[in-house]
C-alpha cells in the first residue's frame, strides 16, 4: 500500500530532465537523487517527501537508456510513478531496479498536483482522497509480476 | 512475420513469433559505455556473478565523458578498465581506439545482419541499418545478459515505412528521419519496430541508413531495421563481418500500420526545441531569423565520413559567422583519419571551425561544447530536450550536416 502526495507532470518527461547528463559522472543513488527532476522542476527536490507519488502523462521516461533515472527517482523517496504510458527502456529499468510503476490513463488525466492518493499496488486500485475518485491501473503481464515479486531482475535470475 | 520477428523467431528457435509474445534469445553483443558500464559492473559484482558469458561478446566503449572531462569521469573509466582486465574483456575501446560507439561497432565489423545486440545506450538501435536486431536497455538488463548470454524480449509489432523516390541533393538521411518523426511523433512507434522497406531505400547510402535507424528510438521504437540488400552485403564485407540473414519479404498484413514516404517530397528539416518531432522545413525556419551561438556537427547520428564530406562541401572557402562557434566531431578514429587524408580538416579549420577528437561530449551536455543560458545551437545530434546540451535556458535545433554547415556560415537557424 502506498499513501502519498502527488507531484504531477505532463507528457514525454524525458530522462534528461529526470536526471541531467551532467550528473552522470557518478552512479551513487544519494548523489543522483539530489538532482532529480532539476531541469523540469527545480523545487521538486525540496518538496518531495518519503512515500510521495509522481503522476505523469504519456511516454514517461523517454530518451536515454540511463538507469540512473529510476535510481534517482527512488533515491528521492518517491514510492510510485503512475503514468498514462511509459517509454520502454524506462519501463524495464524501473521493474529491474525495484521502482514501482503503474500504467493508468484515467489517473494520469484526472489526478491533480498535490492530490493525496492511496494505492494498492497489488490490486492496482488507486483512490484519490481529495476528489473521492477511484481508478484502476492496467495489470502487469504475469512474467513482469514474477520479476517484481522476486525483487528485481537479478534476484529473479538467481532464483531460477 | 516482420523483419524483426524473423530474426527473433530464428534466434529463439521457433518457426514463428507474434507481437506481444515473450521470448528469450541469445545475445551476440552486449554493449555499454563509460556512463552505463559502471552501473552494470556494480550490479554484476553486487549480484556475486563470477564470470562473463563470453569475453569476446562484451563491448565497452569509453566515449561519453572522454577524453576524461573530470576526476569522477576518469574514475568511471578506470572502473570499466579494471573490470575488463579482470574478466579478459577483449573489446574495450578507449583513447585513440575509441570512437562514438554506434559509429565504431559496425565500422570494425562487430555487428552483422541477423545479430542480436543489446546496449546500455538508447541509440543502440543504430545497427538496424545492417539488418540486425539491436535495442537499448538499462544497465541491469545488460549486467544480466553479461552473465547469462541471453535476454528476454517482448516481440514487437511493427510499423512499415515504405520509402519511394529519390532524395534531393541537399537532403540526407537526417531529413528523412526528422520528417518521419514529424509525421508520427515521439511516441508514434512506442514499443514497436520501425521497418524501412521499399524501392527508395536503394538510394539511401549506408550512412543515411545508420542515421535513420539511429533515431528510431526518438519515435519511441524498440528498434529500427532496414531490409538486407546489396549495399548491406557490400558494407558488411568491407567491415569484415561474415554474418548474413535471409529475410522473407514481409506482407503489409504483418504490420500494424504502413507509413509512406516519397523521398522527392522531403525537404531539409529542422527540429525546434524541445522535441525531435517538432519539425519545420529549413526554409520555414530561416524566415524566423533566429540567431545562433554554436553549431555541432558530429555524434552517433551524423559523425560519419559522408556527413563530414557534406559539411566540408558547404564550408569550403567560406567562413564561420562571427560570434558562432562551430565544432566538428569525427565519430571514429577512422573517420578522423579519412578527414585528414581527404583534406577535410583543413577546410574546416580554414573556415574557422574547430575539430574535436571523437566523443559524445556536447550532444548530452557533457563537455566539449556545453551551452550557457540563452544560447542556441544547431546540431546534427539526436535530441533537443530541455537542457540537453547545457543550461535549461539554452536551445538545440536538430538538423542535417548540410543544414548545420549552412547555419555555421549564415549564423541563423535554417537555409
Amino acid at each position: 500500500m502506498v499513501f502519498g502526495n502527488v507531484h504531477k507532470y505532463g507528457d514525454n518527461v524525458d530522462t534528461d530532465v529526470i536526471i541531467p547528463a551532467r550528473y552522470l559522472n557518478v552512479s551513487d543513488k544519494k548523489e543522483l537523487s539530489k538532482h532529480c527532476m532539476e531541469d523540469i522542476d527545480s523545487a521538486f527536490i525540496k518538496r518531495v517527501k518519503e512515500g510521495d507519488i509522481i503522476v505523469a502523462g504519456k511516454n514517461f521516461g523517454c530518451g536515454s537508456s540511463r538507469e540512473h533515472a529510476p535510481i534517482a527517482i527512488s533515491g528521492t523517496g518517491i514510492a510510485l510513478v503512475i503514468a498514462e504510458s511509459f517509454a520502454r527502456i524506462f519501463y524495464r529499468n524501473a521493474i529491474n531496479t525495484g521502482l514501482a510503476i503503474m500504467e493508468c490513463p484515467e489517473a494520469a488525466e484526472k489526478v491533480q498536483d498535490g492530490d493525496m492518493l492511496i494505492v494498492d499496488t497489488e490490486s492496482g486500485i488507486i483512490e484519490n482522497t481529495v476528489s473521492g475518485e477511484t481508478y484502476r491501473a492496467n495489470p502487469f503481464p504475469d512474467f513482469i509480476t514474477e520479476i517484481i515479486n522476486s525483487g528485481g531482475l537479478i534476484n529473479y535470475i538467481k532464483n531460477k | 512475420m516482420t523483419l524483426t520477428q524473423q530474426i527473433l523467431a530464428k534466434k529463439a528457435g521457433k518457426d514463428k513469433v507474434s507481437g506481444g509474445e515473450l521470448v528469450t534469445v541469445p545475445v551476440d553483443i552486449c554493449l555499454a559505455n563509460d556512463i552505463t558500464a559502471p552501473v552494470s559492473i556494480n550490479v554484476f559484482e553486487k549480484a556475486g556473478f563470477d564470470e562473463v558469458y563470453d569475453k569476446e561478446k562484451i563491448v565497452f566503449v569509453l566515449d561519453h565523458f572522454t577524453p576524461n572531462k573530470d576526476i569522477k569521469s576518469a574514475e568511471q573509466c578506470r572502473r570499466v578498465r579494471e573490470f575488463s582486465k579482470k574478466h579478459g574483456i577483449v573489446n574495450l575501446f578507449e583513447g585513440g581506439k575509441a570512437g562514438i560507439e554506434h559509429a565504431l561497432l559496425p565500422e570494425i565489423g562487430l555487428v552483422g545482419a541477423g545479430d542480436i545486440v543489446i546496449g546500455a545506450d538508447s541509440h543502440t538501435c543504430t545497427y538496424g541499418a545492417v539488418s540486425s536486431f539491436s535495442t537499448g536497455m538499462g544497465s541491469t538488463d545488460l549486467a544480466a545478459a553479461m552473465k547469462q548470454g541471453e535476454t528476454w524480449l517482448r516481440v514487437p509489432d511493427a510499423i512499415k515505412v515504405e520509402i519511394t523516390g529519390e532524395m534531393r541533393e541537399s537532403v540526407s538521411g537526417k531529413d528523412v528521419i526528422l520528417y518521419l518523426l514529424g509525421m508520427i511523433g515521439v511516441d508514434g512507434a512506442r514499443y514497436m519496430s520501425l521497418e524501412f522497406c521499399g524501392e527508395g531505400i536503394k538510394s539511401l547510402s549506408m550512412d543515411d541508413r545508420f542515421t535513420i535507424a539511429n533515431m528510431a528510438v526518438e519515435a519511441g521504437a524498440k528498434n529500427g531495421i532496414f531490409i538486407f540488400d546489396e549495399l548491406t552485403e557490400e558494407y558488411l564485407k568491407e567491415s569484415g563481418n561474415s554474418h548474413r540473414f535471409e529475410f522473407a519479404e514481409p506482407d503489409d498484413a504483418d504490420y500494424k500500420s504502413v507509413v509512406k514516404i516519397d523521398l522527392a517530397e522531403v525537404k531539409e528539416q529542422i527540429a525546434f526545441p524541445n522535441l525531435p518531432s517538432n519539425v519545420f522545413t529549413a526554409e520555414e525556419a530561416a524566415e524566423k531569423e533566429i540567431k545562433i551561438d554554436q553549431v555541432v556537427i558530429g555524434s552517433c547520428t551524423n559523425g560519419r565520413i559522408s556527413d563530414l564530406r557534406i559539411a566540408a562541401s558547404v564550408m569550403k572557402g567560406k567562413t564561420v559567422k562571427d560570434g558562432v562557434r562551430c565544432i566538428i566531431i569525427p565519430a571514429t578514429p577512422k573517420v578522423y583519419s579519412q578527414c585528414i587524408e581527404e583534406g577535410l580538416l583543413k577546410i574546416f579549420t580554414d573556415a574557422g571551425a574547430l575539430v574535436s577528437p571523437p566523443t559524445c561530449g556536447p550532444c548530452l551536455g557533457g563537455h566539449m561544447g556545453v551551452l550557457a543560458k540563452g544560447e542556441r545551437a544547431v546540431a546534427t545530434t539526436n535530441r533537443n530536450f530541455v537542457g540537453r546540451m547545457g543550461d535549461t535556458g539554452s536551445e538545440v535545433y536538430l538538423a542535417s550536416p548540410y543544414t548545420a554547415a549552412k547555419a555555421a556560415i549564415s549564423g541563423i537557424v535554417g537555409v
